[in-house]
């Protein structure tokens, strides 16, 4: 899979044109024109641990696992994706409703996996 | 055959008894005309002569914990167990919705884990001992290790005219049942009359109470769209470490308190999931064990599965006044 892969001044200008506002993590633009977010798990956090998206804007969120098998998991965004042991998975999304969410890992993975979240917020 | 309503069958009074839940059965035996009629042929489908009975609840002992917010290890739940013990009237069953042991990647030290499990619920003097796993006995190994001490991890009985099923949402890594286990509850389920009395216990709750904390079963509605063609359904669970009632139709569902630390009330709570911080006044305070008692149908209107939670306190663990049991309000 080609992306173009842009400084990081080149990416934040990107984005914002998209309309999409990315506050951490590393971004980058598919090459069909879609932003691709890159997301790490490793127990048991998620980095970054906030994004903000546009409503009704499509990003690919890319989701890469460090150590175990995580989950990435979001009933309302329709977001239930496996994140096998040391791979990358990518998860196609476009938000149909604003506001503040939280994904959770649902796939067990130690003892404080319960806590291992991350905040997507949705804006109009 | 002919079915008594709902009420006829089912009251969930409440008492707290604060390490688990003890649940009286008092199966109408000696009901006559259409209750006992139905109670007869419900005795029939079951293989199970009715009869009253109570069994109890316990949940959540994390054997192997340690560490913050609760420095007691295994004392609430060996206090549990004393409790059981103490009843005045012996419980037919103890049912463990999950979490005995704490997780651990380290597999000998698991085994260890369950088997202090083990040694100290062997030390409850009832016939039985039924058991569900929680994600920390079996999500790291797909509930490998918990098959080996307690069986497998999904399968049902029938007791003196109440039906009992265990559910697994853990094993599966993920909060959810899975297709394979559906297909099995809907056929073991099919024999039973609408009124029958089911006894539904698992881990987590089967519907959504916080997704956010994981307090959820992801296929949880296609479970209910199951039990909802019964009317006498009981749900009990763990996983939540706090005691909580909710109704989804004619289904209750009813969780007991750890044996281990406490949650907090999720209402007004936006943040992350944080434990109840450890009261060194108060040791044992929000932990538990749940009662129950079946009770038939004698009278029409009248219902027959009442629910007492009772708390160990301070005292309790100090050993200065002995066990220290406090009735709390009904629960219905």
């Amino acid at each position: 899979m080609s992306r173009i892969k842009p400084s990081m001044s080149g990416r934040l200008a990107m984005l914002s044109l998209l309309g999409l506002t990315l506050l951490t993590g590393t971004s980058r633009v598919h090459a069909d024109g879609v932003p691709v977010i890159d997301i790490t798990a490793k127990r048991f956090a998620f980095s970054p641990d906030k994004i903000t998206l546009k409503k009704g804007q499509t990003v690919k969120l890319r989701l890469h696992s460090e150590d175990v098998t995580h989950g990435f998991f979001l009933r309302p965004l329709k977001l239930d994706q496996e994140i096998p042991a040391g791979a990358t998975t990518e998860v196609t999304v476009t938000p149909q409703q604003a506001g503040s969410f939280t994904i959770i890992c649902d796939h067990f993975c130690g003892a404080n996996h319960g806590n291992m979240n991350m905040t997507i917020k949705v804006e109009e | 055959m002919k079915q008594p309503d709902r009420r006829s069958f089912l009251k969930i009074a409440g008492t707290s008894l604060g390490i688990g839940v003890l649940y009286s059965a008092y199966p109408t035996a000696t009901a006559s005309g259409e209750v006992g009629s139905f109670f007869s042929d419900l005795g029939k489908a079951s293989g199970e002569k009715v009869a009253p009975f109570s069994f109890v609840q316990l949940s959540d002992a994390h054997v192997g914990f340690n560490g913050p917010p609760d420095p007691l290890g295994t004392k609430a739940f060996e206090r549990a167990v004393e409790m059981v013990n103490a009843l005045p009237q012996r419980p037919d069953l103890v049912l463990f919705t999950g979490d005995l042991t704490h997780d651990t990647e380290d597999r000998n030290v698991h085994i260890e884990r369950m088997k202090q499990f083990q040694e100290i619920s062997r030390r409850m003097n009832v016939p039985v001992i039924r058991h569900v796993p929680g994600e920390h006995d079996a999500g790291l190994d797909s509930g490998a290790l918990y098959r080996e001490f307690f069986g497998e991890s999904y399968y049902s009985f029938d007791h003196r005219g109440v039906h009992f099923v265990a559910l697994d949402n853990v094993t599966r890594a993920k909060p959810e049942i899975g297709s394979e286990q559906l297909a099995w509850l809907k056929k073991d389920l099919a024999r039973f009359p609408k009124a029958a009395p089911i006894v539904v216990f698992t881990h987590r709750p089967l519907f959504d109470l916080r997704p956010d904390w994981e307090w959820f079963t992801s296929d949880g509605d296609d479970v209910m769209n199951v039990l909802s063609a019964y009317d006498n359904v009981t749900v009990l669970y763990g996983h939540i470490h706090r005691d909580d009632e909710h109704q989804i139709g004619s289904v209750h569902h009813y969780a007991a308190r750890s044996l281990i630390f406490a949650f907090p009330d999720p209402n007004g709570i936006s943040g992350p999931r944080k434990p109840v911080p450890f009261d060194k006044e108060h040791p044992f305070k929000n932990l538990g064990l749940r009662t129950i008692s079946f009770n038939g149908a004698q009278q029409p209107g009248t219902t027959p599965l009442s629910i007492e939670d009772v708390e160990v306190t301070a005292r309790e663990f100090r050993g200065i006044n002995g066990v220290h049991q406090f009735l709390r309000n009904p629960l219905v």
